[in-house]
């Protein structure tokens, strides 16, 4: 193995890089965001548009972020980690990344031109998609990211509505069809899985995206010391998988003999609570039907 | 424990003296979260098998392994509880802000 | 000492691209638009001859564009970008971004009509509907004075009681596609006018930052830093100019330019290309006998306040050619001059020629007309005090 891969808690650096942020107690996206500046270290450039790791970590004069890092147009992460790579090799700067880390909303929604453009033109920048599944920073509403059946409050569930009538976009295979060099889903409910990914990236010439599911306590309503459990039981029951994308081919990471129960993931959560067994029959076949296409062109 | 300390911040006292541009260094703390406990978690020394998972998924870092024993950083601790529910051993309690380590 | 240069025949797209190569930024992120395109097909032309060296950014939006310069800007490193008309809308988000970053990008735009109706022709809502966004923003008369400025304003953006970005305007088409003998500064001489672009407000991998930070209780006092900066720039922009023409050979007045105001009665205040047509019937008309005169604002911002009141202290009557109009209220640079002349305790007779919108041309005739009607309000008599100039039909005004 490379000498550069972390793979496990004990090869991570003990120095924290993204401290004292004001992120809600037992935040995913500041985990996933925490983590990856530790593989990666304090010659990062940080980028982030206005979501919620920029709005905890940048509040004048608390600077959270221990590495550079700069909060970047809402639509434009990628088009300014661009910026930042093409200004650093312009100048000769070595030995640094260069890494944006955007929700679900930042990604898929409104960053999805700039993300292409970055991927299209291969520049070397490690773009990290933290999916919390809906616009959090402002107050829960819903994204391209939201899951059939989520409650957000632009998706109201009631006599009429489940919340969300529409499936997650498909961004791990959107990204993979530019023929990108690198990428991979990752979940923080399997942190090591996730720092084996970032360490790749990071050896990557080209562009590089990783897309890590980020449960958030506060809009999926469930205790925050339950984060990582809900996280690694999304992977368990099927309804997120940890996969990569690299020389052209898509590989599952983890193939579960079985399922666990996707009610249970469901009933944990209160945005999941008023799905009756009907909607949750749709969301069970919704899942049956991507893992047997995953099944059958993956390598696993 | 090597976790970064907290700072004490001036305010420019005249607009010619703030930076040129909305810029400030990395890494500037002037305020401590650790207000925002309802619980404080207590690691029990001797059942601690330091697998460092807690030092692994804790969202805030508070959790410091350079030492012999693994060390919270009370000051940034939120005492949201994943390193207690995450402990495969059971090595850490959550115990009431005010109640001494016995929750009393 | 004046440094003589080659001279050679090109448009204003060209000579932009000719400054670029000049000034040497260290990233170029453009995405295409007419009539901005040649100035960007000849800078890429220059990178992959190796005659520019810079890592161009093919951005997929002027969105990125802006973006894209603005991250490269925040590490340090010399950028440019340019765009014309719905390009600079669509990057307007970007715009009050970079100058409250205090990054000192330089942005080339060539001024268009704004859709719709669609225009492909020059007017300067483009450039006018961004006054606010914090940017330095100068007009260019002809293409020499468009490379001259692309140049300064490497100088003055950067200088570090300045560090604001600038917009280089000039009209599409009238100039971005006309072809004019220009001289080129030379390279070496202009080394010392320009040194290379260091500064400590960017992210450093040595003295780390966070930039374009979150600031919610200190907001007002980042803006107030701002603008008393903003207000040293006019001295700057002088003295660059001062020091460009003693290297160079060319001065343009700073702030503005006054053509034949001393002894005038009335004098037309213009924007852009314009300008030059003025000069040719303030030639003529002063021949004639009429005291007319003509005032080029250079600078909308900031804004040349002091030299529009000491016009209007000397002056009976201005007029003011808008390319633009603030719909439900008048021209906007109208409205500038008038804040400005409101200072006064006699204020002189205005009148507001709304002319050239889409690109309408703009002819001597027209000139001579509001200079006319300029001589007529400063002798007492009644005028319609906003106009459009050569409409296709009549309107009820």
């Amino acid at each position: 193995m490379d000498k550069n891969m972390v793979t496990n808690a004990r090869e991570l650096t003990n120095t924290e890089f993204f401290y004292g942020h004001k992120a809600c107690a037992g935040c995913g996206g500041s985990l996933a965001v925490r983590l990856a500046l530790k593989v990666l270290g304090q010659n990062s450039f940080v980028s982030l548009p206005p979501n919620c790791m920029s709005a905890v970590g940048f509040l004048f004069p608390q600077i959270s972020f221990v590495t550079n890092a700069i909060i970047a147009p809402f639509a434009a992460n990628a088009a300014v980690l661009s910026g930042i790579e093409a200004g650093a090799k312009a100048l000769g700067l070595k030995d640094h990344h260069v890494v944006g880390f955007a929700g679900d909303g930042g990604t898929a929604d409104i960053g999805i031109q700039a993300l292409s453009g970055a991927i299209d033109r291969g520049d070397r920048i490690i773009y990290i998609c933290y999916d919390n599944e809906a616009y959090m920073n402002t107050g829960i509403q819903q994204s391209g990211l939201t899951p059939y059946g989520a409650r957000t409050t632009t998706s109201p569930a009631g006599k009429n509505l489940p919340g969300s009538i529409k499936m997650k976009k498909n961004m791990f295979e959107i990204v993979a069809a530019h023929g990108i060099s690198y990428a991979a889903t990752a979940s923080i409910g399997y942190p090591e899985d996730y720092l084996k990914k970032v360490s790749k990236a990071a050896q990557c010439e080209s562009t590089s995206y990783i897309h890590v599911m980020a449960p958030c306590c506060t809009g999926w309503g469930f205790p925050g010391e339950r984060t990582i459990e809900i996280a690694k039981e999304a992977v368990d029951c099927g309804l997120w998988f940890l996969a990569e994308y690299e020389n052209e081919k898509f590989t599952l990471n983890r193939k579960p003999s079985s399922f666990s129960p996707v009610k249970e993931y469901l009933m944990k959560q209160g945005r999941f609570r008023h799905l009756g067994d009907d909607d949750i029959s749709i969301i069970e076949r919704h899942r049956d039907h991507k893992w047997e296409k995953m099944l059958k062109n993956w390598d696993s | 424990m090597d976790r970064p300390k907290v700072v004490k911040y001036k305010e420019p006292e005249r607009a010619e003296d703030y930076p040129v541009g909305a810029t400030f260094k990395a890494g500037h703390l002037v305020q401590t979260n650790s207000g925002w406990r309802t619980f404080r978690p207590i690691i029990d020394q001797d059942k601690c098998i330091k697998c460092l998972r807690c030092f692994l998924v804790c969202p805030d870092g508070a959790i410091d392994k350079s030492g012999e024993s693994l060390e919270i950083d009370y000051d940034f601790c939120k005492g949201c509880g994943v390193c207690a529910h995450e402990c495969k051993v059971g090595a850490i309690r959550m115990v009431k802000e005010g109640a001494d380590e016995d929750g009393r | 000492m004046r440094m003589a240069g080659r001279k050679i025949f090109i448009s204003g797209d060209e000579a932009v691209a000719e400054a670029v190569r000049l000034v040497s930024p260290h990233v170029i992120s453009a995405y295409p638009i007419t009539p901005q395109t040649v100035a960007v097909e000849r800078i890429s032309d220059f990178v992959e001859d190796g005659s520019l060296q810079a890592e161009y950014i093919h951005v997929e939006s002027e969105h990125s564009a802006m973006s894209a310069a603005l991250g490269a800007a925040a590490v340090g490193a010399r950028t440019f970008t340019a765009t014309s008309s719905q390009g600079l809308l669509y990057m307007a988000e970007v715009l009050p971004y970079v100058s409250g970053a205090r990054f000192p990008i330089v942005m080339m735009n060539a001024n268009r009509a704004l859709a719709v109706p669609w225009a492909l022709l020059s007017d300067h809502r483009d450039s006018l509907s961004q006054l606010d966004s914090g940017w330095i923003q100068v007009y260019c008369e002809d293409a020499q004075e468009t490379l001259d400025m692309i140049i300064q304003a490497y100088r003055v953006a950067e200088d570090e009681r300045v560090m604001t970005p600038m917009m280089v305007n000039l009209d599409g088409f009238v100039l971005t596609h006309t072809y004019e003998l220009v001289e080129l500064p030379d390279q070496a001489a202009l080394k010392s006018f320009l040194p290379d672009y260091s500064t400590d407000n960017k992210m450093d991998l040595d003295v780390p930052k966070s930039v374009c930070l979150a600031a919610m209780n200190h907001y007002m006092e980042y803006m107030m830093k701002q603008e008393l900066d903003m207000r040293n720039v006019e001295s700057i922009i002088e003295e660059t100019d001062r020091e460009y023409g003693d290297m160079f050979g060319r001065s343009y007045g700073g702030m503005i330019e006054q053509y034949m105001c001393d002894g005038a009665d009335a004098v037309l205040v213009t924007l852009g290309s314009v300008t030059g047509t003025a000069r040719v019937v303030v030639d003529s008309m002063r021949s004639e006998g009429y005291k007319v005169g003509l005032v080029k604002l250079r600078f909308m911002r900031p804004f040349p306040k002091a030299e529009i009141i000491e016009i209007g202290s000397k002056v009976k009557a201005i007029g003011v050619v808008d390319k633009d109009i603030s719909v439900g209220y008048e021209g906007i640079v109208f409205t500038n001059v008038n804040s400005a002349l409101s200072d006064l305790d006699r204020v002189p007779q205005r009148l507001n020629f709304i002319a050239g919108l889409g690109g309408r041309n703009v002819s001597k005739a027209h000139i001579r007309d509001m200079y006319m009607q300029l001589l007529e309000v400063a002798e007492g008599k009644e005028k319609e005090k906003i106009q459009f100039v050569n409409a296709r039909c009549e309107y009820n005004g």
